[in-house]
């Protein structure tokens, strides 16, 4: 059992930001507050100029990271230096534009000098992840998949060659039975963890997603405040966390 | 899965909630492509009401006072809705219904492929939702306007760059929110598989037309075949059955802007690097962190930070050639060929035209050019006049 999948021995909280949102020292200070109100993995966005999976209020923000100056080898610099106070499990989102800009293999290492589990990559679908993820496996970093509303046969196949965690993109205003429905589809072939990510940022719909699955992904919630409070927003994102950490588990 | 591809572009790099339906939209394509009734019907549309086939015209004005090779114009601007767009527009909306779509979305640059739309989904009884950078839906109010006229839904972008890259992301999340009913339209060979392709096929009749015509009227073969270039859907259309053709020469123009060492054009081929976005593998003008670069040229429908990726393999095994016009000399072009022939060309077009004036002199006097006149002038007529000084109202 690897890192990641370990993190989900309860019902698992992924707390998602930006990095380099408003700049990345604030980032490293926001991450460690995630973490001290109890997420099991940290999800930390590497900014992209065109974020197409994302709504309206992480664009807004991948946009202030951009502007900061963020890149690449700064978000390492940034996980690097949380590694000195935290071994929480750590993932990326990022596009593939950046990734494959940057070099598989010196992107990959880097992750594994770094201490990063996985990479989510909205961008690179079943059909495409062989050449990314040859490289990945090498640096023992998992291609985190990621499972939206298809036939069953696809959800399967996805779920057979997943690593890490399974990544549920709930369909349009979809019910809890659609989501189990795709949980039971892919417990079916592989007893790999599943979390819901996108869409989940209130205590209602916290509760609902993780009833029905191994656990949730927040980030516009938490992105949300960022937008709100600037470089002042500690307090409010560690309450924020903290609640919906407590729903989760009761 | 290796017909997603030329060569090492193209691809499907989309998120999952769209591939169901991308492989959807490939065995819906496949199914009908060949479908007597489909083709019959779309042929029915392209010559009763789009106009076609078009006219390949011999410029004799130009032909003489450049005095070289002989020049042959492409007259796509005489479509209905006045360019090439409406070829494979009338094609995807076609197959729209066929899959039992209710409504179609697309992204639009400067308009000419939102009105195209819109002209489709008025004459099909389907629902239109246009994405438009906001920049753009101020510089294009007229289209805007022409849009809303023919019934469709005009949507202001206003993430990002708020231009024509922008508009395509909006319309990919809007497909992804709405994939059940909706048909998404895409107006260049870019985007994921298959994409290129089918834009690729219903853009071919050009060179299909061309071809014949050229046979019936010279004999033989042209020399040179061209078009300017932005994603590249009249490009391919020109060269698509000239290309088994090894003595045809293939030339596309693509934006220089202010000039390719200015860091403000849209000349993907000669500065972009390999990368990935929209869907595909292909070159792209990015920044050394591989951000999308914001592109520039004073033709709208060549601002775009990519190139199909039929074209990056034409491009890498040196089938096609590729270079740039400037601004100045698109618009140089745009005169020219107004006065000379009585033909105002699109700004886009004029890109191609301004190419043909650099080396059709140089040509033997047997030799054949022929250019792809994409698409009309008349909507850059008062970007043209601003340009030179003088403030119309459009």
């Amino acid at each position: 059992m690897n890192k990641l999948t370990e993190a989900f021995k309860n019902k698992a909280l992924i707390g998602f930001l930006t990095a380099g949102d408003p700049d990345i020292e604030t980032s490293k200070r926001y991450i460690l507050e995630i973490v001290r109100a109890g997420v099991d993995i940290v999800e930390i966005e590497i900014p992209f100029s065109d974020p197409i999976m994302e709504g309206e209020i992480i664009q807004a923000s991948t946009l202030r990271a951009l502007k900061a100056g963020t890149n690449v080898d700064k978000v390492f610099g940034l996980v690097e230096s949380l590694r000195q106070k935290t071994d929480i499990p750590v993932i990326f989102l990022t596009y593939l534009n950046p990734v494959f800009n940057y070099g598989y293999e010196k992107f990959f290492e880097k992750c594994q000098k770094a201490g990063v589990q996985g990479v989510i990559i909205p961008d690179l679908p079943y059909e495409e992840k062989t050449e990314v993820e040859l490289v990945a496996i090498k640096y023992d970093v998992d291609i985190i998949c990621l499972v939206a509303n298809a036939p069953k046969e696809r959800v399967q196949k996805i779920a057979k060659s997943a690593k890490g965690f399974i990544y549920i993109v709930p369909p349009m205003g979809s019910k809890e039975e659609n989501i189990e429905d795709l949980v039971c589809s892919i417990k079916e072939v592989s007893d790999i963890p599943c979390a819901v990510g996108f869409g989940v940022s209130t205590l209602e719909q916290a509760k609902k997603y993780a009833n029905c699955t191994d656990g949730i992904v927040i980030g516009s919630g938490i992105v949300r405040i960022i937008a709100q409070y600037g470089k002042n927003a500690d307090l409010k994102i560690y309450e924020y966390v903290k609640s919906i950490k407590e729903a989760i588990k009761s | 899965m290796s017909n997603t591809k030329f060569g090492i572009y193209g691809g499907q790099y989309v998120p999952e909630v769209l591939m169901n339906e991308i492989i959807n939209l490939e065995n819906s394509y496949n199914k009908y492509k060949n479908d007597p009734k489909f083709t019959s019907e779309l042929e029915f549309l392209l010559n009763s009401y789009a106009g076609r086939p078009s006219l390949l015209y011999f410029a004799k004005n130009m032909t003489e006072n450049l005095g070289g090779a002989k020049v042959y114009l492409k007259r796509e601007d005489l479509n209905h809705t006045g360019s090439h767009k409406i070829n494979n527009v009338l094609g995807q909306a076609l197959l729209a219904k066929y899959m039992g779509k209710k409504r179609l979305i697309a992204e639009t640059g400067a308009g000419q492929h939102g009105v195209a739309t819109a002209t489709a989904a008025a004459l099909l009884g389907l629902e239109c939702e246009i994405f438009m950078g906001k920049e753009d839906t101020e510089r294009q109010a007229l289209n805007v306007y022409r849009m809303e006229l023919l019934g469709a839904k005009v949507h202001s972008v206003t993430s990002g760059t708020m231009t024509l890259k922008d508009a395509v992301n909006e319309a990919m999340r809007e497909w992804a929110r709405n994939y059940k009913d909706t048909f998404y339209l895409l107006g260049s060979v870019m985007g994921p598989h298959p994409y290129p392709t089918i834009v690729r096929d219903f853009q071919s009749v050009i060179s299909k037309e061309a071809r014949r015509q050229i046979l019936e009227i010279e004999g033989k073969l042209p020399n040179v075949v061209m078009a300017c270039i932005g994603g590249g859907s009249n490009a391919i259309g020109m060269f698509y059955n000239f290309i088994n053709d090894p003595d045809v020469n293939l030339i596309g123009v693509e934006a220089a802007g202010l000039g390719v060492d200015t860091g403000k054009h849209a000349a993907t081929m000669t500065c972009g690097r390999l990368g990935v976005f929209h869907g595909m593998k292909s070159l792209f003008c990015q920044d050394e962190n591989g951000q999308i670069a914001p592109v520039y040229s004073i033709s709208a429908g060549l601002d775009y930070p990519g190139v199909g990726p039929e074209h990056a393999w034409l491009n890498s095994i040196g089938r096609a050639q590729y270079v740039g016009a400037t601004d100045d000399e698109a618009i140089g072009a745009f005169e020219y060929l107004s006065r000379i022939e009585g033909i105002i060309p699109a700004i886009e077009s004029s890109h191609a035209v301004a190419h043909a004036l650099k080396i059709v002199p140089k040509m033997n006097k047997d030799d054949i050019v022929i250019i792809c006149l994409s698409g009309r002038g008349d909507k850059d007529v008062a970007a043209i006049a601003k340009y030179r000084g003088k403030n119309i109202y459009e």
